[in-house]
C-alpha cells in the first residue's frame, strides 16, 4: 500500500493531516497490520487539552493493548464515535474511515516525518 | 504505538521456521523461540479451529524420554497424578510439583510401553524441568532420561473436521481412537506418533514426527485445507476452553489447586505432597466484561479493595465479549460482581463459570 503524501507521520506510527481549521489523527496502515484484529478502542474526551507525545488513546487487538501518542499539542475537538461499535474500521481503513480523533493544533511534535522518511524507517 | 523489535538472532527456530515465513506468518519471540503469532489473523484462525480445522507448530515444546525398569516408580515420585493407571498407548495430563507448594511445570505423560514414557513439557521450562528431573534421578535406580526435543517436531491438528481430514492420509482407523489415545501411524506416508489430545477445546490430534519430516507433513496438512494457526489463536482458544497456561495461571509459587484441577492430585506419596495438599489461599475465577478487554496483571477489586489480579485476558472471538481468568483471594471467590481496574479506571466484571466455551 502506498503511504499517502498528504500528511505527516510519527515514528510511533500515528499520522496527522490538516482538515480545515483542525487536524485529523489516526494510526498508519503498517501499525494496523502489526496489531492485527482490532477489538476495542479507547478514545480521549472531547475538550481535553493534550501535549505532543502524551498517551491519548488505546487501540486493543485480540492479543495486546497499544498506547497511541498525540502527534501534536492542542485541544481534542472530535472523536471517531463509529470506532466504539466498529473497532474493525481501523483494520479496514486506518488512513481513512478508521481515524481516531480531530485536534485543534497548537504546535506539532518536532519529530514528524514525511511519507518517504516514514517508509524508509519501516521498510 | 510501540512496536517490538522484529529480529532477534538469539532466538531458537523450529524445523518449520521457513515454512511459517512462506505461509505469511508474523513471527514473535516466545519462550526463547521465534514463533508464528498469526498468519491470516487471530480471529480467522480461531474461527477455522472452532468450525473446521487448523494446524499449529508446537515443536518448541520439549520432549523427554524416560526408560528403564524404575521409570514408573521415578515418575510416581515426581508427579501428582497416578501414572500407574496409565496404560501403554494412553496419554495423561500431569503436574511436576516443587517442594514449596508450586509447580515446576504442568506436563503431558505418554506411555509408549511398560518401561518407556514420553514427557511433553512447556518450551519455556525445558531447561528448568531437565535440571529438576536430573537432580532427583540420582536416587531413582535404573532409569534413563533423554532430551529428544532437538530431533522431534510436534504439530497440533485441531477442530471438528480434524478426524475426517486426517483420515484420508493415515493408515489407522482414527474413529476407533478415543481421547488421550497415543499410537504409531503413518501420515502422508511418513512415520509418526499420534495422540488424540489438544489445547483448544476441540477434538484433534497431536502429531509427533522426526524434525526432518516436519515440513513435508506441514505442507501436506495445509494442502488438505487445514488452516495454519499461530500462537495468538492458540491463546484465545485455550482461554475460552478454560485451560491454564504455565507462567500465567501456574508458576513456581502459585498454588496449583487454585485452578480447580484437583483431580490431577491423586492419593499417593510424591515430592512436595504435603505442601500441595494444603488449601489454596487463592482461587482462579472466570470473568466476563461488557466491552473493555482486560490483560494480565490488571487489579481485580471487590468493594473497592484489591482482592486479586487478572492472569489471562482477551476479547473472546467465539463469544464476542472480553473474557479473563483471575486469581483472587479464596474468601472473595464466591462474589458475583467484581471491578477490574483498566488504566486507572474501574470497569464492572461478572464472575462466570470456566470453561467459557464448550464444544457442542
Amino acid at each position: 500500500m502506498t503511504t499517502p503524501t498528504d500528511r505527516q507521520y510519527a515514528s510511533s506510527h500515528e499520522w496527522i493531516k490538516e482538515d480545515g481549521e483542525v487536524s485529523i489523527v489516526g494510526i498508519t496502515d503498517f501499525a494496523q497490520d502489526q496489531l492485527g484484529d482490532v477489538v476495542y478502542v479507547e478514545l480521549p474526551e472531547v475538550g481535553r487539552v493534550v501535549t505532543a507525545g502524551e498517551t491519548v488513546a488505546v487501540v486493543e487487538s485480540v492479543k495486546t493493548a497499544s498506547d497511541i501518542y498525540s502527534p501534536a499539542s492542542g485541544e481534542i475537538v472530535e472523536v471517531n464515535d463509529a470506532l466504539t461499535g466498529s473497532p474493525e474500521l481501523i483494520n479496514e481503513g486506518a488512513l481513512e474511515g478508521g481515524w481516531l480523533f480531530k485536534i485543534r493544533v497548537d504546535t506539532l511534535s518536532g519529530d514528524l516525518m514525511d511519507a518517504a522518511s516514514y517508509d524508509a524507517a519501516n521498510g | 504505538m510501540d512496536t517490538p523489535g522484529l529480529e532477534n538472532s538469539e532466538l531458537k527456530r523450529t524445523p518449520l521456521h521457513a515454512a511459517h515465513l512462506k505461509a505469511g506468518a508474523r513471527m514473535v519471540p516466545f519462550g526463547g523461540w521465534d514463533m508464528p503469532v498469526q498468519y491470516a489473523g487471530v480471529k480467522a484462525e480461531h474461527a477455522a479451529v472452532r468450525e473446521k480445522a487448523g494446524v499449529f507448530d508446537v515443536s518448541h515444546m520439549g520432549e523427554f524420554r524416560l526408560t528403564g525398569p524404575d521409570a514408573l516408580a521415578f515418575l510416581q515420585s515426581v508427579t501428582t497424578n497416578d501414572v500407574s493407571k496409565l496404560k501403554p498407548g494412553r496419554a495423561q495430563y500431569n503436574w511436576l510439583p516443587n517442594e514449596t507448594g508450586g509447580l515446576v511445570d504442568d506436563i503431558y505423560v505418554y506411555r509408549v510401553a511398560d518401561e518407556d514414557f514420553l514427557l511433553v513439557v512447556n518450551a519455556s521450562n525445558i531447561a528448568k524441568d531437565w535440571a529438576h528431573l536430573s537432580a532427583h534421578l540420582a536416587a531413582a535406580g535404573d532409569v534413563i532420561l533423554q532430551d529428544e526435543s532437538g530431533q522431534t517436531a510436534l504439530l497440533a491438528v485441531q477442530g471438528p473436521q480434524a478426524e475426517a481430514l486426517m483420515q484420508g492420509v493415515t493408515d489407522v482407523d482414527l474413529n476407533s481412537k478415543k481421547k488421550n489415545a497415543y499410537f504409531a501411524a503413518t501420515v502422508l506416508g511418513l512415520p509418526v506418533w499420534l495422540a488424540r489430545t489438544g489445547y483448544t477445546g476441540e477434538d484433534g490430534f497431536e502429531v509427533f514426527c522426526a524434525s526432518e519430516h516436519a515440513e513435508q507433513l506441514w505442507n501436506g496438512l495445509l494442502a488438505l485445507g487445514i488452516a495454519p494457526a499461530g500462537l495468538g489463536a492458540r491463546d484465545t482458544l485455550r482461554l475460552e476452553a478454560g485451560f491454564p497456561l504455565y507462567g500465567h495461571e501456574f508458576s513456581d509459587s502459585i498454588h496449583p489447586l487454585s485452578s480447580g484441577y484437583g483431580w490431577v492430585v491423586k492419593d499417593k506419596l510424591h515430592l512436595g505432597h504435603e505442601r500441595i495438599r494444603l488449601p489454596s489461599p487463592q482461587k482462579l475465577i472466570g470473568l466476563r466484561l461488557d466491552k473493555v478487554p482486560v490483560r494480565e496483571g490488571y487489579p481485580v477489586k471487590l468493594g473497592g479493595v484489591v482482592v486479586g489480579h487478572v492472569t489471562s485476558g482477551t476479547s473472546s472471538p467465539t463469544l464476542g465479549y472480553p473474557i479473563a481468568a483471575a486469581l483472587v483471594n479464596a474468601e472473595a471467590a464466591q462474589a458475583e460482581a467484581f471491578m477490574v481496574e483498566v488504566r486507572g479506571k474501574d470497569h464492572p466484571a461478572t464472575r462466570t463459570e470456566m470453561p467459557f466455551y464448550k464444544r457442542g
